[in-house]
């Protein structure tokens, strides 16, 4: 049973890590601002989203595991409203974006 | 394996530095140094000092970081980034830090053996002060004379600070922190993130007794959500000269100055804690210092009186 | 090795970092960001030590660390002193330049 745990919480935080380079190289790699934003914040979000999961099973106690989602959930509004604000931003032709 | 994780976080930090003080922009270096704050605090994690590495995120990296991103806005239109000196200049300036590394790196090689620790002198009292977090016993207990002239100086800072107004504007609030109009998506952080920043700010110096935390992480947090509300532009800056703000600002070093002239009269001397009672005395002092250091952290960020008092 | 020398040796490159920092750039913000960070470097050579100084089931040694966040907290409010100096500067050279 450990075994099966430690598997799925090593393919999950692989995979989260696979999202985290996956919006990095958009980053790196998109042309304009809005789309390195659009790349970034939506594959940093699922990324979180399966480190967060594939680390549930290594909490020792549903309190802790609650506070790694709620880690998770605050994160996810902090990077939305965010990447809104720099959106307007950019939008409204006043950023140079983000630094590439 | 963790062999590997720190080397990689070493050569991170590395060259976040290096992004830091080589970067063409501004604005670019400070935001490197907000991430940076960040990555020194999963140094201090793995160097095993949880309570700085929460101070270290919050006032190091958040803090300083919103203080100087709000400094780099101000100064942009003028200032303008000067041209990076040349490579000679460059290859010259490197002479000194160069030898510093070195210097530091070697005693860094050659520590003294057996390790000095005064990690068994702090543990031995620690049932006394009913404390289970010995840097908390350390900060509010042992060394509480060094966080009290601490908190006094933070004081000095930042009526420092509020002294560079105008004549005229003594007292008065400084500038709005919110910038133009109201923008909808930081309008829904503002309302729904202080009640989580106050509980969670609150919680760290309550847990701060028992395991990693205290009044300068809390006090932190709970400054940010108030400068956040402030940005939104749902709360104005108030008045430097406002009664109640000066309060708040003095209860801090008032309640521990009490304490301690108290330790004169039940325990053994200035500072000192009677038996009993430590542990309550800490908590109260505490909860007063908490509130001072959120709101001198705050107001230090907002700046000096840029209106006329009302 | 360990992991407190060899975040000992980060250390001093951080310090070498940041005092290069310091020498090159010529505006005062660059200079104060250059400044943090040896600050920075400063504080992580005593958690170096205080790792060092690791016993009695602490993970390290409490009173450098305590010495450190009272460190980064004056690090803070030396900072906000300076940005507001800095300002300062910045709106009087405009009020000379302004007729």
């Amino acid at each position: 049973m450990s075994l099966l745990l430690d598997t799925a919480t090593v393919l999950l935080v692989l995979a989260g890590a696979f999202f985290f380079l996956a919006g990095t190289v958009g980053l790196l790699r998109f042309p304009d601002a809005l789309s390195r934003l659009h790349a970034l914040t939506k594959a940093d979000t699922l990324g979180l989203g399966l480190i967060v999961l594939g680390l549930l099973p290594q909490m020792g106690s549903l309190p802790a595991a609650l506070k790694l989602v709620l880690a998770w959930l605050l994160v996810q509004l902090a990077s939305a409203g965010a990447s809104q604000l720099i959106a307007r931003l950019i939008h409204a032709g006043d950023a140079n974006g983000p630094r590439s | 394996m963790m062999g590997v994780f720190d080397i990689a976080l070493a050569l991170l930090v590395l060259g976040v530095a290096l992004m830091v003080v080589n970067a063409a922009e501004t604005r670019a270096a400070v935001i490197a140094f907000i991430a940076l704050g960040l990555l020194l605090a999963l140094v201090w994690v793995r160097l095993g000092s949880v309570d700085v590495a929460l101070t270290e995120a919050a006032i190091g990296g958040g803090a300083t970081g919103i203080l100087l991103l709000r400094a780099c806005g101000r100064l942009r239109p003028s200032v303008s980034d000067t041209p990076q000196p040349g490579l000679g200049v460059r290859a010259a300036a490197s002479a000194l830090p160069t030898l510093l590394t070195i210097a530091i790196a070697s005693v860094v090689l050659s520590p003294p053996t057996p390790a000095p620790s005064l990690a068994e002198a702090a543990a031995e009292a620690l049932p006394d002060l009913g404390l289970g977090n010995p840097v908390t016993a350390v900060l509010l207990g042992y060394r509480a004379l060094d966080t009290l002239l601490e908190k006094v100086v933070l004081l000095l800072a930042l009526v420092g600070v509020w002294s560079l107004t105008s004549d005229g504007l003594w007292g008065g609030a400084p500038a709005e922190l919110a910038d133009g109009a109201a923008k909808p998506p930081l309008l829904l952080l503002a309302r729904l993130l202080p009640p989580f920043g106050v509980v969670a700010g609150i919680y760290l110096v309550w847990a701060g007794a028992d395991h990693p935390g205290g009044t300068f992480q809390g006090g932190a947090m709970l400054a940010g959500m108030w400068l956040l509300a402030m940005m939104a532009g749902l709360a104005a800056p108030p008045d430097t000269g406002n009664p109640r703000l000066r309060f708040a600002l003095f209860v801090g070093p008032a309640a521990f100055l009490l304490v301690g002239f108290a330790g004169f009269l039940i325990a053994d001397g200035f500072l000192a804690y009677p038996p009993g009672l430590a542990k309550p005395l800490i908590v109260a002092v505490e909860a007063a210092l908490t509130l001072s250091i959120a709101v001198i952290i705050a107001l230090m960020v907002a700046g000096p009186a840029m209106k006329a008092p009302r | 090795m360990n992991p407190a020398t060899l975040y000992g040796l980060m250390t001093a490159g951080l310090i070498g970092i940041g005092l290069f920092g310091l020498i090159v750039h010529g505006t005062a913000l660059r200079k104060l960001l250059s400044f943090n960070l040896v600050a920075a470097g400063v504080l992580l050579l005593f958690g170096v030590a205080a790792q060092r100084g690791a016993g009695a089931g602490f993970p390290g040694d409490p009173v450098p660390q305590a010495m450190v966040i009272t460190g980064i907290v004056v690090a803070f409010a030396a900072s906000a002193l300076a940005v507001a100096l800095l300002l300062r500067l910045l709106d009087v050279e405009r009020e000379d330049d302004a007729p």
